[in-house]
């Protein structure tokens, strides 16, 4: 987890470059997240395993499932949106978790996750379906990971339907997800609040 | 001697009842509780002796479980109820109406230039389809023995959207116009019928076993072993030989009709009574400290 929080800062560092430079970066370290999921799994981290390989799994789609797949986005504003406020984001998690590890978290650490995310979570939100949804006329054009009849397994596949079906599926999930921040932010930070204060 | 029913969340006092002996039962409590609440009928309330404890049985004596002199019982409503009965036969009518309406009036799903030749297999597999619903129909109503008269409403909705979605789904692809039969044509069709066929016959026989298990009107637990039926031979192996053969009737319904979405609501349902098989093997074995050791949940030697 060290290594990849050394190299989500070596990413910050170049997200203000055009999307050429982060690609490889964005591809290994997106996907090694993977291993977060194992790390919750086995309760190194203790974070919800569901939550974790939820936004892992959305994550890793918009990698590979979508910027890879068309690069007809890569210079898009979307992308840069959704990859500086992923950057940041993970900047300051890993090095949230890092400290974990250790035993104490310094408290402004902790303020940064639970206070960063009002603002970068809509950002991120915003860039990733921006990105989807230019996305669209080139998925639609190509015909690419669809399938139609008749064929030998009788199925069919649209991907252009599902991708804008995981568009709308941000309506009812991103609400719920921001509304579990704000909820723990209360929580951990609000409760710290009070004591100080005491 | 006097109860005090009290909510298990809010520990808020909500009745007082004061004629019950301390050789009333559980039932008796509900039923007294009913008569102050008349909503909350009785398969809707839940009874513990601590408030996050499990549910108590109807038949519990209020002197067995600490409350001979009386005290607090702790309540849960389960929310409005519906019988099982009610809830399995909506969510397997569904099933065996959709289909047939993709297979029948194909015009009305696929559009007027719908109707053209059928394969043979597809034929089939609407009469295997409708077998299985309508086998189904016919146990929920005649063959099983329940032991919990009802079920939380929320239920129906969530069941019935897994069935009848996957109803749609399945036979869409299969009675479409451009459907392609089995790569190995009839030899195939014909393995597939005959899987589906026998692990029919066999998830009934086990069903029937189950049933002989239980004498009417109780709700008595018994390891279930193998009788003069080879296909509960089963037994000897599995916990759960009705879902193993449940598994493998789907499995020769998508080998006959090669369809892939036959094959994703295959997988679906093992997926789904892995977990149950799961359940039941680990109570078995609670309940029973001589149940067989080489039984596995739901597939012999390995699940």
């Amino acid at each position: 987890m060290l290594v990849l929080v050394i190299g989500q800062y070596m990413k910050t560092r170049h997200h203000f470059g055009i999307f050429n430079e982060v690609d490889r970066f964005l591809y290994v370290f997106q996907t090694a997240a993977v291993l977060e999921v194992l790390h919750c799994a086995i309760g190194i981290v203790r974070s919800s395993v569901v939550l974790t390989a939820f936004q892992v799994t959305s994550r890793v789609f918009l990698v590979w499932g979508v910027t890879y797949s068309v690069p007809q986005v890569h210079n898009t504003i979307g992308v840069t949106m959704f990859i500086l406020a992923w950057a940041v984001t993970e900047v300051i998690r890993y090095s949230f978790y890092t400290f974990s590890l250790f035993g104490t978290v310094p408290y402004m650490l902790q303020w940064c996750r639970y206070t960063f995310f009002i603002l970068l979570y809509p950002i991120g939100v915003t860039g990733e379906l921006l990105t989807i949804y230019t996305s669209l006329p080139r998925v639609k054009a190509s015909g690419i990971y669809s399938m139609q009849l008749p064929n030998k397994l009788n199925a069919s596949f649209d991907y252009y339907s599902f991708l804008i079906l995981i568009m709308l599926s941000y309506i009812p999930i991103f609400p719920q997800l921001y509304c579990h921040m704000l909820a723990q932010r209360q929580k951990i930070i609000g409760g710290k609040m009070i004591k100080k204060t005491q | 001697m006097e109860i005090e029913i009290v909510h298990a969340k809010s520990g808020k006092t909500l009745a007082t009842l004061q004629n019950l002996a301390p050789s009333a039962t559980v039932l008796d409590v509900k039923k007294e509780y009913k008569k102050l609440k008349p909503h909350l009928y009785i398969e809707r309330q839940s009874f513990r002796s601590e408030p996050r404890g499990k549910s108590l049985k109807d038949e519990d004596q209020l002197r067995n479980i600490g409350l001979d002199k009386g005290g607090k019982i702790y309540f849960k409503d389960l929310g409005p109820q519906l019988s099982w009965t009610t809830v399995f036969l909506t969510e397997y009518a569904g099933p065996l109406v959709i289909y047939l309406i993709f297979y029948s009036r194909p015009a009305l799903i696929y559009g007027a230039n719908a109707t053209r030749t059928r394969a043979q297999v597809v034929n089939v597999a609407a009469a295997c389809w409708t077998f299985h619903y309508a086998k189904r129909l016919f146990e929920t109503i005649f063959i099983h023995r329940f032991s919990h008269a009802t079920m939380p409403i929320f239920n129906i909705f969530k069941n019935s959207m897994y069935y009848w979605g996957f109803a749609a789904y399945v036979a869409y692809y299969v009675n479409h116009p451009l459907y392609t039969p089995p790569a190995f044509g009839d030899r195939q069709m014909y393995l597939g019928l005959a899987g589906f066929l026998i692990n029919e016959l066999g998830n009934f026989s086990i069903h029937v076993a189950l049933r002989n298990l239980r004498p009417p009107g109780t709700k008595v637990r018994k390891i279930p072993m193998p009788a003069s039926n080879p296909l509960t031979w089963l037994f000897s192996l599995v916990t759960c030989p009705n879902y193993t053969y449940e598994i493998g009737a789907w499995l020769g319904f998508t080998i006959m009709t090669q369809c892939l979405p036959a094959g994703l609501f295959t997988l679906a349902g093992a997926y789904q009574m892995t977990l149950w098989a799961w359940g039941k093997h680990r109570n078995y074995k609670k309940e029973f400290k001589d149940y067989p050791k080489v039984r596995k949940p739901i597939i012999p030697f390995l699940l």
